[in-house]
């Protein structure tokens, strides 16, 4: 699982209001090699919002990214270059993401989150929704 | 500019949208704004059917005719008309009245050519092929002597020479003839022959090595290769992009958006297909290895009733390409438990050793709710003029199919394309681009619609679901009518859609 993944998920157990960030519990972290694809880089920039996935490049341990980021930037090889390691190439092969409120732990095995969630954790939500059809 | 677009002879419906699909992705349309439902201009070619593989498609240049042919999956090839009719005498008066600075600059000494013979609806021998050939001699091709064919020269002859295996310039001479009603074709009324000068061709390798029966990892419900393909193509994948599959299965529509250079993305709710595969090499990510794919970037255990998306996260996908669960082969599932969704039991905690293994229960997901889900999550995560490319099942009543589709507030819909499937049932396949921003307000009408349209559309799921529908006894009054599965009776039912 690659941490532009992580920076998606939140956890959305019933009652939580601040699901996210998921905090990265490490067992095993693999760095495997992706094709450099500025293209993709370029496309995927504008559409994140930077902090929270810096963040999430802290938990695994990668501080080579700058705290704020701009699109002048992307002009950079270097910079590139590091948003794509860091994106693409550092990989969660085992552990969990953990909910912030709750604790909750999302495991991730053989590099696959699952996030779905367990019947008490469930939406009352689902319970009006159901009523109705 | 008009060129001559000859098609494969199958998935009859999809055979324009390709194209057009294509057309904006080559930049067909230039820089206007305005409307979404941009399309080309096309034309049949006279006392041709709709249904017929040959149509003349107005284009920009050579270079975007060149493309969409190359990328398409349908389309055999696109040409320059060099001249048509209804016989050869016709061609040759056609071809003669071409303008020369359109034809010379291909007929240069230092060229090579091949001229190829082809027809549809009826089979031409090697040798008319050849007097077909020798019949051009008015063009001033000029053959040298080691060509197969051997030509009265009539005129000042421009050079060039014969090259069969890789020729710069081909030319095809295309003959459809009066086939009738017998071999269920609709007919044409009258023979049409045309010469053109290729300009883009199909890339007849894609297929072969991408087809299901090599791949590593299969699924009961594993999208084919060629129609894997169409749907990338209508979903307007490139390099640089980041495609979804919220129903990843096996991935074999991801192989299709990750060979066309896009990122990707999957989810599905059954952690044996993503996770497991049926074994270390044989798994979703062996797929992509098997082709040397980029590998995506990540697969997920999700329900798409309950989404696991940070609730801020929005258009972050550049289309989302899938084949949701009819209910028919493989039925849907979401979390909760059928009973815990009655209410018959109580959530109920897991406890906390038996946590980390803990399979969820689910329950039955039925098609209306799956697809209203799709449309909120496309909704929400795609980005403006994003695509949403999914098949949709429809029954078939008296041979026509029921024309109401799921709608959302956000899209709008640019292609519906029908694969028969059965006698009972077709599966449509739904184009639809982003054109609005996403809301709550948005999120709510979308709601309001979707409950209207499961109380008004829907009324074979009353009795239970798709399945029962397709697979329930043979009605015994169409066995009294006639023999087989076909009544003779109805309109003429010929191949074309089924293919």
């Amino acid at each position: 699982m690659r941490l532009l993944t992580d920076y998606m998920l939140s956890s959305n157990i019933k009652g939580v209001t601040n699901g996210f960030p998921l905090r990265l519990e490490v067992e095993k972290s693999v760095e495997k090699e992706v094709d450099f694809n500025a293209d993709f880089l370029k496309n995927m920039f504008p559409k994140i919002e930077w902090k929270a996935l810096v963040d999430a490049f802290r938990s695994m341990g990668y501080t080579e990214l700058p705290n704020e980021a701009e699109s002048p930037m992307l002009d950079s090889k270097e910079f590139l270059k590091k948003f794509h390691h860091a994106l693409l190439q550092l990989h969660l092969e085992e552990g969990a993401l953990i909910c912030p409120e709750t604790g909750r732990r999302f495991p991730v095995s053989k590099g696959i989150p699952n996030m779905l969630l367990h019947e008490d954790e469930v939406f009352d939500e689902v319970y009006q929704i159901e009523s109705q059809f | 500019m008009w060129y001559l677009c000859v098609f494969f002879h199958r998935l009859l419906d999809y055979r324009r949208p390709e194209v057009e699909a294509l057309a904006e992705l080559f930049g067909a349309f230039g820089e206007e704004n305005g409307d979404i439902k941009r399309s080309l201009e096309w034309r049949l070619p006279e006392h041709h059917h709709h249904d017929s593989p040959f149509h003349f498609v107005d284009l920009p240049s050579d270079d975007v005719a060149r493309r969409i042919a190359n990328r398409s999956i349908l389309v055999k090839g696109i040409y320059e008309l060099w001249g048509e009719g209804s016989s050869y005498e016709e061609l040759e008066e056609a071809i003669k009245g071409y303008p020369d600075e359109r034809k010379l600059p291909y007929l240069i000494s230092e060229s090579t050519f091949r001229i190829t013979v082809d027809s549809f609806g009826k089979v031409i021998s090697f040798q008319e092929q050849n007097e077909r050939i020798q019949g051009l001699a008015y063009i001033p091709f000029k053959f040298s002597i080691l060509s197969v064919v051997v030509l009265h020269l009539k005129s000042v002859y421009f050079q060039g020479r014969v090259n069969l295996r890789n020729p710069d310039h081909r030319f095809w001479l295309m003959e459809t003839d009066d086939y009738g009603s017998n071999n269920g074709l609709p007919p044409v009324l009258q023979k049409r022959i045309f010469f053109g000068r290729e300009v883009g061709a199909a890339d007849r390798k894609l297929l072969p090595t991408y087809q299901l029966k090599s791949r590593n990892y299969l699924g009961p419900t594993a999208m084919d290769a060629e129609m894997a393909f169409l749907m990338a193509n209508q979903a307007l994948t490139t390099p640089g992009k980041l495609v979804y599959d919220p129903f990843v299965g096996t991935g074999s529509i991801l192989i299709a958006a990750a060979h066309f250079g896009a990122m990707t993305m999957g989810a599905d709710i059954d952690i044996r297909v993503v996770r497991d595969g049926r074994g270390p090499d044989c798994n979703v990510w062996s797929n992509f290895k098997q082709y040397g794919l980029p590998m995506p970037i990540s697969l997920l255990r999700a329900d798409n009733n309950l989404p696991p998306w940070r609730p801020g996260l929005k258009e972050v996908f550049d289309a989302i390409i899938c084949d949701p669960p009819y209910g028919v082969r493989a039925g849907g599932r979401k979390s909760g438990g059928r009973k815990l969704l009655k209410g018959t039991v109580g959530p109920y905690t897991v406890p906390d050793n038996k946590r980390t293994d803990h399979i969820p229960s689910t329950a039955p997901y039925s098609l209306a709710e799956c697809v209203h889900d799709l449309l909120d999550l496309a909704a929400r995560m795609l980005v403006m003029e994003g695509r949403l490319v999914f098949f949709y099942p429809v029954l078939r009543e008296d041979g026509s199919t029921d024309t109401n589709f799921p709608e959302h507030p956000c899209f709008t819909l640019v292609a519906v394309c029908e694969q028969i499937l059965s006698l009972r049932y077709s599966r449509v396949l739904l184009t639809m681009v982003k054109t609005d921003p996403y809301s709550e307000e948005v999120a709510e009408s979308a709601m309001k619609k979707h409950l209207e349209f499961k109380e008004n559309h829907l009324k074979w799921l009353e009795d239970g679901n798709l399945h029962s529908a397709v697979f329930s006894p043979a009605d015994p009054q169409m066995e009294m009518a006639g023999d087989s599965k076909f009544n003779k009776d109805s309109k003429p039912k010929y191949r074309g859609k089924y293919v």
